[in-house]
């Protein structure tokens, strides 16, 4: 008898669901349970949009997995109405391999903070990217520890005053879309709560890349850093802070989109569109560019400064590109096995090479 | 068999050499050998924790020390009948464990002034030529030289030729315990024979040169080959394994018995990587190994294949298993299957890898935050780590729940020799996950409604209508949603608590391994030491005394019987590779008198020290009562 999982015959027996997957709504992936961040909270749009995303994923809730490690938004799992688990701090990642490695059938999602993935998770972060296990990673970024009341993070600029920094942080802030480049992740974005629109296609962008997804969202904290980017989500700044990145789009911002960023060799420039430059001249963004990614990621000071040339921060996807994934790397080795070592016998295994009788 | 053979019971042999020396390999292959004779063995390699450690010095000695007989063997023996040694810093480090009387065989190129500095004897001394070694019988072959000898004209390099002056001592014990070269011979052409067949070509040639030096030097003209009959092993056919093998070869049967993918989730750790490099082979039975970042990742991998429906299992020596606390723990609140294996090694911190110990006894029972109870299972040797990793995933399965299986270095490394079951033979065991709802139709699912034995269902994403979510929050009672309500926690706490209990209706009652059911002395062991205390007993039962010995193969819970049993004797005597913690357990549960017997120092008892140990308790005890 051939191994025949359990779980084959599981998703066999379940097949007749798939085919008639349910006409769902957002609210249908919307839990019984009472959703308690703070009033105002980032979060709460944050899980709107990707409660209206998964319908348009053409998945059965049976087959989509939330994981989350610790922090505020690692409470997400609980109020989507899949299968979800709020697990240990940093760990998602990890927890969410083991899952998808041995369910490749399954839609896995990880929810995790910038505490949770940039400290104490930092290994586990870089190392899932490194793997490219296909799952979707969303980074909800507001530069601060808010369930444990008010620390810095990894991801805090200098200089913030903290519960934990009364004298101004020392620490060099991580560069999350940098450190996943340079971790080589398949694909790296950012998006932002206040921009809800744009974040629901970033999901679904996340969600259709094979890979690991790298999506950061930058994330209001109200009650411990508040208007932490409110550069970019304020409506009067966000023109001038903030550029959205399109696939073969020239790199336009600006109230008017007056500017652009043109390349000068492989430094980036700030222009005026009008009488010197025409939109030809710009940088023309591909996504599966590495290099032009990298320098995409650069356009990151904490705090905008004013000093030197003040890039605008990129929104969109920076870089994605079809590479192998570990997980089916996995199975495909599994399969190999079963289909090119001879039926798996189990006797022959205990009996081993060299056996001698006792009478 | 020739008419000058002498004919022993049992030989105790040790090979030692620089780690480079292969003296591993070479006891492995002498063991091949006498298992297939029909003796029964057990061995005990012990290597430093480097991989090259500095040529020709003392820290750098690898041994491997090997019983067998005609009759039981249940230790690798205390002191060595014959003692192989490559260079002098072998005979330094191993000297003190040849028996008065016992034969040296010694290469005498280790030997000279180069190593004699390396292995820091004094200037001007020649262990082999200033007569300390008069109470022994010294064997001098200047190995190097015949190896050149008998391969010169192949025209292999100095370091390929070199490195075949372990057949030549190989091939020499073959000659004096008088066992056939024919599997060493195969495994050599296997090993080389395709790649590479002038190098087995060479090998076997040395290996036959030491052999007929045996045969016809001189200086064996005195002696006698020495003859082990066959032991009167349970009728059967056997094979040779180490612990390590057979815990793998436990999981891939428990896989196959409950038709279920496993999923190892790992990182290398000394004695512990033999296992992944074990399963990692088995895939076509449908076994995943995942090498993670670390430990913490390792362990949360396996929980999340379980939760995907997948036989999760992680390993690890103590140091990781610190690390893989949290994680554990997270298990224990999910009640999900998890198989954690600890092959324990001295402690604490990095302490002695190579070396072994018992000492994670409390780490398992107690090592993790918060009220946070799970099962215990330990392989008491090498062959039974495939029976008692088979039930460390039958009962995590079957309850729902982590099992931590506790194996120590000894048995790990250590091999004896095994009456293979057939699959027919294995029971099986039963997995139901929980099964698909209509909306409508069903009632809603509850993720924690449990059973009588206080299990909760299995369900696997991708089954329809029981989307859930769990976590490391504490989960009210049947709905499993968060709850801080302070009379579930403590129901809950309960809950977990008692249901880790009732799995002593799922696992034998405690049997007593030899003696009677009651009376004066108990000794009650658990893990490896299991063929010292054997011995022990044996002996002294032999000598008339009143004694028992019971072995504890599940210790979290005790089985249902062990109080009555434990307290039907006047004394029980607990001894451990430790400072005293399965004593401590039974003291503080059964309110008994338990007393310690203890050792830490990287190795297993020997049966003369712990014959003397408890005939020194039993003697205070008397001296008490008197």
């Amino acid at each position: 008898m051939s191994v025949q999982t359990i779980i084959d015959n599981f998703v066999k027996e379940n097949e007749a669901d798939l085919n008639t997957l349910p006409d769902y709504s957002g609210k249908d992936f919307s839990s019984d349970q009472d959703v308690r961040w703070c009033p105002g909270c980032g979060d709460y749009t944050i899980l709107k949009q990707v409660q209206n995303a998964m319908p348009e994923l053409g998945i059965a809730k049976k087959d989509i997995v939330f994981i989350s490690g610790i922090g505020c938004s690692s409470r997400f799992p609980y109020y989507m109405d899949t299968f979800g688990m709020h697990s240990i701090h940093g760990r998602a990642p990890a927890i969410a391999t083991g899952l998808k490695t041995s369910r490749p059938d399954l839609t896995v999602w990880i929810i995790t903070g910038d505490g949770d993935s940039l400290s104490i998770g930092a290994n586990h972060f870089t190392q899932l990217l490194r793997r490219n296990v296909n799952v979707n990673l969303l980074l909800f970024n507001n530069e601060i520890y808010g369930l444990t009341k008010g620390q810095y993070s990894p991801a805090s600029p200098k200089g913030m005053v903290t519960k934990s920094t009364p004298y101004g942080s020392i620490d060099n802030p991580f560069n999350p879309l940098a450190l996943s480049l340079g971790a080589d992740g398949s694909f790296v974005a950012r998006a932002m709560d206040r921009d809800p629109k744009h974040l629901k296609e970033m999901i679904l962008r996340s969600h259709k890349h094979q890979g690991t997804s790298m999506l950061e969202i930058y994330q209001n904290c109200i009650v411990f850093n508040d208007g932490a980017f409110e550069l970019f989500t304020d409506k009067k700044t966000r023109p001038q802070e903030a550029i959205y990145l399109e696939h073969e789009q020239p790199l336009v911002f600006g109230k008017d989109n007056d500017k652009g960023v043109r390349l000068d060799g492989l430094n980036p420039e700030i222009v005026q569109l009008g009488d010197d430059y025409s939109k030809d001249d710009l940088w023309v963004h591909d996504e599966q560019d590495s290099t032009k990614a990298h320098l995409l990621s650069k356009f990151f000071e904490h705090p905008p400064n004013g000093e030197g040339v003040q890039f605008p921060r990129p929104f969109g996807v920076l870089y994605a590109i079809d590479r192998p994934r570990y997980d089916e790397g996995v199975v495909a080795q599994v399969q190999l096995a079963k289909e090119t070592q001879g039926e798996a016998n189990l006797d022959a295994l205990l009996q081993g090479n060299e056996t001698w009788v006792v009478k | 068999m020739s008419t000058t053979d002498q004919v022993r019971e049992d030989v105790t042999i040790r090979f030692a050499g620089d780690s480079g020396d292969g003296m591993q390999l070479t006891g492995s292959l002498f063991t091949n050998t006498t298992a297939l004779l029909g003796n029964d063995l057990r061995t005990l390699p012990e290597f430093p924790a480097e991989i090259r450690a500095p040529q020709g010095t003392v820290p750098g000695v690898s041994s491997f020390q090997l019983q067998f007989g005609s009759t039981r063997i249940l230790t690798p023996g205390d002191e060595c009948d014959a003692l192989v040694v490559m260079n002098s810093a072998a005979l330094k480090a191993n000297l003190s464990l040849l028996k008065k009387g016992g034969t040296i065989i010694a290469n005498t190129a280790g030997f000279d002034k180069k190593n004699l500095n390396l292995a820091k004897y004094p200037e001007g001394i020649n262990p082999l030529e200033d007569g300390s070694l008069s109470e022994y019988e010294v064997i001098e072959i200047d190995v190097n030289s015949m190896v050149k000898e008998a391969i010169g004209d192949m025209g292999l390099g100095y370091k390929d030729e070199d490195r075949t002056k372990n057949m030549f001592v190989l091939g020499l014990l073959y000659w004096m315990y008088n066992r056939p070269m024919e599997s060493t011979m195969d495994f050599l052409n296997q090993k080389f024979g395709k790649k590479n067949p002038q190098i087995a070509d060479a090998n076997i040639r040395v290996l036959k040169a030491g052999y007929y030096y045996g045969e016809t030097a001189e200086i064996f003209n005195s002696r006698t080959q020495i003859t082990v009959e066959q032991a009167d092993l349970e009728p059967g056919t056997y094979r040779n394994i180490t612990g390590n093998e057979a815990l793998v070869l436990g999981l891939v049967a428990a896989a196959r018995k409950s038709n279920m993918p496993m999923f190892l989730g790992t990182y290398p750790i000394t004695p512990a990587s033999d296992v992944l490099h074990g399963l990692a082979k088995h895939k076509k039975f449908g076994i995943t190994t995942f090498q993670a970042e670390d430990e913490i990742a390792a362990c949360a991998s396996a929980i999340g294949a379980s939760f995907g429906g997948s036989i999760g299992v992680t390993s690890s020596s103590g140091p990781g298993i610190a690390l893989k606390g949290e994680a554990i723990g997270l298990a224990v609140m999910l009640e999900l299957p998890l198989v954690v294996l600890n092959i324990q090694r001295a402690g604490p911190s990095t302490g002695m890898p190579t070396k072994t110990e018992q000492a994670d006894l409390m780490q398992a029972v107690y090592g993790r935050n918060g009220e946070s109870p799970l099962l215990i299972v330990a392989p008491k040797s090498p062959a039974d780590c495939f029976e008692m990793a088979f039930e460390a995933v039958r009962i995590s399965l079957e309850h729902m729940t982590p099992v931590i299986f506790l194996s120590d270095g000894y048995i790990a490394n250590g091999s004896e020799p095994w009456k293979f079951p057939q699959e027919k033979d294995l029971v099986d065991i039963n997995v139901e996950f929980e099964k698909p709802r209509h909306a409508e139709e069903d009632a809603p699912f509850m993720p924690y409604k449990r059973d009588d034995r206080l299990v909760r269902k299995w369900a696997i994403p991708g089954t329809a209508g029981i989307e859930h979510r769990v976590g490391g929050l504490e989960k009210e009672d049947v709905t499993g949603n968060v709850s801080y309500d302070p009379d579930n926690h403590q129901k809950m706490t309960n809950i977990r608590r008692d249901k880790r209990d009732l799995v002593a209706n799922n696992i034998p009652e405690q049997d007593i391994d030899q003696g009677n059911e009651s009376g004066d002395v108990l000794i009650l062991g658990w893990g490896g030491t299991y063929g010292s205390i054997k011995t022990v007993v044996h002996q002294l039962r032999k000598e008339g005394m009143d004694i028992s010995h019971a072995h504890l193969r599940y210790i979290n819970p005790f089985p249902k019987n062990l109080e009555k049993l434990l307290k039907g004797f006047k004394q029980v005597i607990v001894p451990e590779i430790n400072d005293g913690q399965l004593v401590r357990l039974i003291r503080s549960e059964f309110m008994i008198p338990a007393k310690p017997i203890n050792k830490v120092k990287g190795r297993p008892f020997g049966v003369s020290e712990l014959k003397q140990e408890i005939l020194d308790l039993i003697g205070e005890e008397q001296a008490v009562i008197s």
